[in-house]
């Protein structure tokens, strides 16, 4: 049998530093299908630290001497792929099936959603734009959209609110675009009112300090697949941690609760959502109960 | 199967976008400019129109104008496809009656999630 090239088993060796790396920061896990683009997308990082390969990326992170140089790695390797009002029909049921279900039992006249693992912020934005272009509804209403992800540069770039011309076309209707959004150079910029109304934040969904409170939507979507089968259901538990009775959660497409735990099951009235299982008396204070 | 009407000078984009659109199941027919394009929606009126902007003997716009005051059992929706990206042009556009917008160059997620948003797909 021939033996690979010296240089293709140094690379191996870089490699799983490198996901050892994303793994232990992130909880994420990278498999194969990501692991063929890891040199792509690592070359701006390179680049940036005047590096000459992987190799040498890899023993620069053994020597910890740069913090800055983990993060960026990590950012790098992180799938921040989104898009607005992607799959158009779940954000059709959000709107004339869910939120309606959602203010007939709300008497504090509070709507809270969770977008977590929310990347350059394209859903929170979809949310938010089809929440405002909608003012009549939610007249009165006090609106709280919570989006979190673990891409620093992500979420630098949501709050921010600029995207360029591919990602405002992909999925954002052109009245939405003149509406909603501003030129910015080659780029286009979220308006002042939709940036305000999403509160956008660097998180870790292993990390049990945050966020605090129940949300009546939590959306965490095309998330848990980077995720071993354990760390599924730790996400999933933080995610029950963080609903009521009442609550909705919608993951991915391809992504089930099914196995990952006895938190949620499939939502009876939503389909492909899920719902929080029957709670004990104990905990259980009503369809509509917050914490904070 | 719905039926899409490819209006572009250029034979490349025509070529481009009917291998993106027959990839989503839609029948594709080709016009070269306006008034190719008028004369096949009368013919027979496509779903969806996706327009040029610039082609010569009649415009992107001078279509749509002319589609306004046309006799046609229905409508089609119109996805104006140009290099023109000033927000000045998309009003312009989309105050002539353009249902959507893109922006050259597209790739298929984009053409698919256009085509979404006006109901054709």
């Amino acid at each position: 049998m021939p033996l690979p090239p010296a240089g293709a088993a140094i690379f191996q060796g870089a490699a799983r530093i490198l996901s050892g790396l994303l793994e232990a920061r992130t909880g994420q896990i990278l498999s194969e299908g990501r692991a063929w683009r890891m040199e792509t997308a690592l070359r701006p990082v390179l680049r940036a630290h005047g590096l000459q390969d992987i190799d040498d990326l890899a023993a620069m992170l053994l020597r910890k001497r740069d913090p800055r140089l983990d993060e960026d790695v990590v950012n790098a390797l992180l799938n921040n792929e989104s898009s607005f009002f992607r799959d158009l029909q779940i954000f059709d049921m959000i709107h004339r099936q869910i939120l309606p279900r959602v203010q007939e039992h709300r008497q504090d006249r509070t709507l809270r959603i969770w977008s977590a693992g929310c990347s350059t912020g394209q859903e929170a934005y979809s949310l938010a734009i089809r929440l405002r272009n909608d003012t009549a509804r939610w007249q009165g209403w006090r609106i709280e959209i919570l989006a979190t992800d673990i891409s620093t540069a992500a979420i630098e770039q949501a709050r921010a609110g600029i995207f360029s011309q591919m990602d405002v076309q992909r999925g954002l209707a052109v009245g939405d675009l003149i509406k909603w959004f501003e030129p910015h150079g080659e780029d286009w910029r979220a308006s002042p009112d939709l940036r305000r109304m999403i509160d956008f934040r660097h998180d870790n969904l292993f990390d049990p300090r945050a966020p605090s409170g129940e949300y009546d939507l939590l959306l965490c979507r095309n998330v848990l697949l980077y995720f071993t089968p354990e760390r599924r259901g730790d996400v999933l538990r933080l995610l029950a941690r963080h609903s009521h009775a009442g609550s909705v959660l919608l993951l991915g497409a391809g992504e089930t609760v099914i196995g990952q735990g006895d938190d949620f099951q499939s939502h009876p009235e939503f389909r492909g959502g899920y719902a929080r299982k029957a709670l004990t008396p104990d905990c259980a204070g009503g369809p509509m109960r917050r914490t904070a | 199967m719905k039926n899409c009407l490819v209006v572009d000078d250029s034979k490349v984009i025509r070529k481009v976008a009917r291998h993106i659109l027959e990839s989503l199941d839609l029948t594709v027919s080709e016009a070269v400019d306006g008034q190719d394009a008028l004369t096949k929606c009368e013919a027979c009126p496509p779903d969806v129109v996706l327009l040029d902007w610039n082609m010569p003997i009649m415009s992107g716009m001078e279509f749509l104008q002319a589609l306004s005051t046309a006799k046609m059992a229905a409508r089609p929706k119109i996805i104006f496809c140009t290099t023109e990206n000033g927000i000045s042009h998309i009003k312009a556009a989309v105050e002539a009656g353009a249902d959507e917008y893109v922006m050259k160059p597209f790739d298929r997620e984009t053409l698919e999630s256009k085509l979404a948003i006006v109901g054709v797909i």
